[in-house]
């Protein structure tokens, strides 16, 4: 019952949503993704083996899909990360006067009901389905209401996904052919590898992989997304770098991984070099950029990246670290885009050489702003260095490819380069003297240091204490790497 | 007392959390006791357990906090560690912490009450992540206190934020020690491969079995790693731009305790670095070659805080050049004095800057000595204990490393006697400019000279007394035996390992000569130097080869040259043409094709690819729910 409701809630709300006044539509919203997250954090105290955790009836009949949706480790901390992120979205946006209100957060609701059954779906039509529904929305969102260049970044967008989705449709097909029960359930997927030969898996490995390569992404599929993130307004662009990344994430850990251990073997080396080189490839760009938006989304090309590496590295330390950093990288990230969005908000600009000395004139937004920095250059005791850690510890002793230690080492250097432009932007915003532009700026107000409080503390909860993460996560990965190709 | 050990590194933190969350509201006073009383409160503890440790068949106690990170067979408590070494460690941070905190109640008074309060709050952070850097008991627990004092070093330089040129050093500081944290970090996740741990217990056992090979990469890699914290080469350079922040933070921070942590993590792996003799030559070179260099850029140094800074640099390479040659007792006696006197020469420094009005160009000084006599005497102290002259503790803990060189390879014992003179040359240096000849300073300046506050002169003078006096607790075997009274009580740490063997092959005879030769070489150079800067000082711009010395020996500038402006170009070749034109060109090309595709079938179709998805998932929707309906 409680994914049915996770799901169906921001659906219903959505739904209703395009029909409110642009008035209420904030209020509205802001009510039922509160109503998700209750429901939400009552599906994670539920025990593992409630009954209440999962759905399943037919649907599609003739095709044997079922409206199958559950709610396991990796859907707990996944759904609880997207129930937890659009209350702090709308909160930290409040201030923001939308044209067309209520179809705007009537897209947003519906956006999150797609990612939702994204990450509890347990049947791959069904998957597919809500895998596009999240999608369409955003699209909507960012062409609708983004920046001035809003509809070329939109349509590069566009072709990367839609490309993508459309051959991970044929690959989900082709699979489904392949089940013994020609069914789409998730647990036929996991046993069709048995009857599709190593050849088979190895092509059919890229007709998934695409798709969650374009949403991560992984380079060289990852040049519709600076673009987006700069144009997209930044609520969706939270959306769009706090969960939707998840998506690929989550796609190849359990779409993909288990359902095509030897495809996923095969072609280990060649995605983990992708990673390698996009991981220093992006965090090298990210030193170059001026604008916040375009730096914050190169810096977190280089995180995906280290998590695609960790997945590929098929151990359980790397696998439960990349479990644990979606959930942080998530908080973080939008921590980062909520700075950006209030810095925005005030003085009109995201160039870093036309803001300067805010640090005077805004000491609690800094304070604010260089934890959540700490935390994005993963400094020990906060959330992002375990998962890192444990990612690197993981790729490190993998016996998953020759090269690994070699992959460690050229990927580290990222844990330098993001010092570099992390700092850097402290530097250049917050420090220093002010000028014409930053001379009147003022500190945050109160609901605005409730929500960068809130990420904070989860910061350092979850740096210092990360034990709820891992009891709620173990079995999950655990499940996960026994269906994944080991090397003997 | 060994079980609540973790009440040490808590009265900072609360220390920290009082100071840092409330600092707006509290009076400057109320934060000068905050930051004070909690270090009192830990140094008080850290006696109590070290009575304890000291006594006689004490067994060293691990104290598990909770459970950290786990996954699979990988399990990591936060656990802390007591043993001698670790508690030697407390007294030290603590100590000076101490003396420190109470000298910046008076030095940072002209701070407005919320910095004041933040300097504090800063301070007391540094004190908690150094003090859980040598109570882990394991290496991920090392390493939280270890970037934890990187970080609090990257606040306190850059304290003064709206200095962009400060704001560049605390950012060179942060990132030339991530460097070396790569390592460290890439050493740990080897630990973890190799060895399934990262506990040092469960680690030094099984490193026996491990390969040489392996071994040798493994100490390399934490070197690396002890390179960028303890600032040697080639991660040096960070240091002497470090000086941007408030003095007392000079003197805690970048002399007494952060820098020594690389010391101390190589010390508490000696058992690994024990397997590897390829390393342990690799970083008796670079402490040689440390040595070195530093000490001849400090000769032509004008910035009284820079002579220091590169004099820190120098001497951490004694310590490693004791690390190298497998003395830890000796490397870790030298921590001990460097503490003293380093801390009394940047706190004296800092007393002469404040009488000065921020002045720290010993060319603009001169004379001070009337005016300033309890800094004159205290930090004639320290230039005389670093300069070796017995029987001061300076004099002991170098002699015992270089004694010990010599015993390893005659040839690192000459060298390291070159670092010595020097040091006694740019020490005196700049003592003489300081403190003797005439005042060349402005007559504004003359007028406001003045001795500094009892809070600061007390602090001179208990810092005087111990590096002057702290030679006896490791007082080398040739002068009484059994009277190295630090060797017998680190011996449970360091036992098994070979550290004391090479000195004993000496006999008596050639270690009095050894200590004879450096005593001479040592008053020899003070007397020199005395006499040459007293009379004429050094004003002139230097040429020649005291121009690349005074130039640092262009070391930041070759590194610009050859890694920043390399990468800056790489980037931007990555940001202009390989990811707009490259990359964005195919994807851009494909998209034209599709509209191009859509233009020729616009008699069919709207060609607007929004509508045709719209539409699919909408026709998706409508077949779900008449599914659904159907069914029923």
């Amino acid at each position: 019952m409680v994914p049915v409701l996770l799901i169906g809630i921001p659906l219903l709300a959505g739904l209703i949503g395009f029909s409110l006044k642009d008035a209420a539509a904030k209020g509205w919203s802001l009510f039922a993704s509160l109503l998700v997250l209750g429901v939400s954090v009552a599906g994670i105290t539920l025990p593992k083996d409630s009954k209440l955790l999962s759905f399943n009836t037919p649907w599609l009949g003739s095709l044997n899909s079922h409206f199958a949706i559950s709610l396991d480790g990796t859907g707990q901390i996944l759904g609880l990360l997207t129930a937890l992120a659009f209350p702090i979205i709308f909160i930290s946006t409040w201030k923001e006067e939308y044209r067309k209100a209520h179809n705007f957060f009537g897209l947003m609701l519906l956006s999150q009901a797609g990612l939702l059954g994204v990450f509890l779906a347990t049947d791959a039509l069904l998957f597919y389905f809500f895998w596009e529904l999240a999608l369409i929305p955003v699209y909507f969102l960012a062409s609708q209401w983004g920046g001035e260049r809003r509809i070329a970044a939109t349509f590069k967008f566009f072709i990367y996904t839609f490309l993508g989705s459309l051959m991970m449709l044929i690959g989900i097909i082709y699979i489904y052919f392949h089940t013994r029960d020609h069914s789409f359930a998730l647990a036929s997927f996991y046993q069709a590898h048995l009857q599709i030969t190593n050849e088979s898996q190895s092509w059919l490995f890229w007709f998934i992989f695409i798709a969650f390569a374009v949403k991560m992404p992984i380079f060289p599929f990852h040049t519709w997304q600076p673009d987006t993130y700069e144009q997209s307004p930044t609520a969706v662009t939270m959306v769009l770098s706090g969960l939707m990344v998840k998506m690929g994430v989550f796609g190849v850990l359990r779409w993909l991984a288990p359902v095509l251990p030897m495809g996923t073997y095969l072609w280990g080396d060649a995605v983990s070099v992708m990673c390698v080189i996009g991981m220093v490839y992006a965090s090298l760009i990210a030193m170059r950029q001026d604008d916040l938006k375009r730096m914050i989304a190169y810096s977190s090309i280089a995180h995906i990246g280290l998590m695609c590496l960790a997945i590929f590295a098929t151990s359980e330390i790397s696998i439960q670290g990349v479990m644990i950093q979606m959930f942080n990288h998530g908080i973080n990230i939008i921590g980062l885009w909520i700075v950006v969005f209030l810095i925005e908000k005030q003085f009109h600009t995201r160039k870093m050489s036309e803001l300067g000395g805010l640090a005077s004139k805004a000491p609690v937004l800094t304070i604010m702003l260089v934890i959540i920095t700490l935390a994005n250059i993963a400094l020990p005791l906060t959330n992002a260095f375990i998962g890192e850690f444990m990612m690197f510890t993981g790729i490190y002793s993998s016996k998953s490819s020759n090269y690994n230690v070699w992959f460690v080492f050229t990927a580290g250097t990222t844990i330098i380069l993001s010092a570099v432009y992390m700092l850097n932007m402290v530097q250049r915003v917050f420090y220093g003297n002010t000028n014409a532009l930053t001379e009147k700026g003022v500190d945050i107000r109160m609901n605005e240091k409730l929500v960068l409080g809130f990420i904070v503390v989860l910061i350092f909860v979850a740096g210092v204490y990360p034990e709820p993460l891992f009891r709620l996560t173990g079995d999950a990965v655990n499940a996960l790497i026994q269906k994944m190709y080991m090397k003997p | 007392m060994s079980n609540y050990v973790f009440l040490v590194p808590l009265f900072p933190l609360i220390g920290f959390l009082i100071n840092g969350l409330f600092r707006k509201w509290i009076p400057k006073p109320v934060s000068a006791v905050v930051g004070t009383a909690t270090i009192l409160t830990s140094f008080i503890v850290s006696i109590l357990i070290f009575i304890q440790v000291r006594a006689e068949g004490f067994q060293p106690v691990t104290v598990t906090l909770f459970q950290f990170i786990q996954a699979g067979n990988l399990k990591i408590p936060f656990s802390l560690l007591v043993d001698q070494l670790s508690v030697l460690f407390l007294l030290i941070i603590t100590g000076v912490g101490l003396i420190i905190h109470f000298y910046s109640t008076a030095y940072m008074k002209e701070e407005d009450a919320p910095n004041y309060a933040k300097y504090f709050c800063y301070l007391n952070l540094f004190i908690f992540f150094m003090l859980l850097l040598v109570l882990g008991a394991n290496f991920v627990i090392l390493f939280i206190g270890w970037e934890g004092v990187g970080l609090c070093s990257y606040l306190l330089i850059g304290y003064w934020f709206k200095n962009l040129e400060f704001g560049n050093a605390a950012k060179k500081a942060f990132i030339m020690n991530r460097i070396g944290d790569l390592g460290f970090l890439i050493a740990i996740f080897a630990m973890v491969g190799q060895f399934g741990s990262v506990s040092f217990a469960e680690v030094f056992q099984q490193a026996p079995s491990a390969t040489t090979g392996f071994m040798t990469a493994l100490t390399l890699l934490l070197f690396l790693g002890a390179t960028g914290k303890s600032a040697q080469i080639p991660l040096y350079t960070w240091l002497p731009d470090a000086m941007a922040g408030p003095t007392p933070v000079s003197a805690l921070i970048h002399a007494a305790t952060m820098v020594t942590a690389g010391v101390y993590m190589i010390a508490r792996s000696h058992v690994l670095f024990n397997l590897a003799p390829v390393s342990q030559s690799v970083i008796a070179i670079t402490g040689l070659a440390t040595i070195i260099l530093a000490a001849t850029i400090a000769t032509k140094q004008n910035d009284i805080k820079k002579v220091l800074a590169y004099s820190t640099v120098s001497q951490l390479g004694y310590m490693f050049l004791g690390l190298g040659v497998g003395v830890y007792t000796e490397a870790i006696f030298h921590v001990l004095t460097h503490a003293f006197f380093k801390a009394l020469l940047f706190l004296g420094a800092g007393s002469v800057i404040h009488a000065m009005g921020g002045e720290q160009d010993i060319r603009k000084m001169g004379g001070l000595k009337k005016s300033l006599p309890i800094t004159h005497i205290t930090f004639l102290m320290g230039c005389v204990t670093i300069a070796g002259i017995p029987p001061f503790s300076g004099f002991f803990s170098k002699d015992e490393i270089l004694t010990a060189a010599f015993a390893s390879n005659p040839v690192y014992y000459i060298i390291g006697l070159g670092g010595s003179m020097l040091t006694a040359f740019y020490i005196f240096r700049v003592y003489a400019m300081t403190f003797q000849g005439k005042f060349r300073g402005t007559e504004d300046q003359k007028h406001h000279l003045h001795e500094s506050p009892p809070a600061m002169t007390i602090s001179l003078v208990i810092l005087a007394l111990m590096s002057m006096f702290a030679g006896v607790v490791g007082l080398p075997d040739v002068f009484a035996k059994n009277s190295n009274r630090l060797a017998n009580y680190l011996a449970p740490v360091f036992e098994g390992s070979e550290h004391s063997a090479h000195i004993n092959h000496l006999s008596t005879g050639t270690e009095w000569i050894l200590l004879l030769v450096s005593t001479f070489i040592a008053v020899w150079m003070v007397i020199y130097a005395l006499r040459r800067f007293t009379k004429k000082p050094d004003l002139d711009e230097p040429v020649g080869l005291g121009k690349w010395m005074a130039d640092k020996w262009y070391v930041d500038e070759i590194y610009e040259a050859v890694i920043i402006k390399p990468l800056k170009a790489l980037a931007d070749f990555f940001n202009t043409v390989i990811e707009k034109r490259v990359i964005d060109g195919l994807v851009n090309g494909t998209g034209r094709l599709v509209q191009y595709s859509s233009r020729q079938l616009r008699y069919l179709q709207s060609g607007q690819v929004g509508a045709y998805v719209l539409l699919m998932v909408i026709s998706m929707v409508i077949l779900f729910a008449v599914q659904l309906f159907l069914r029923k």
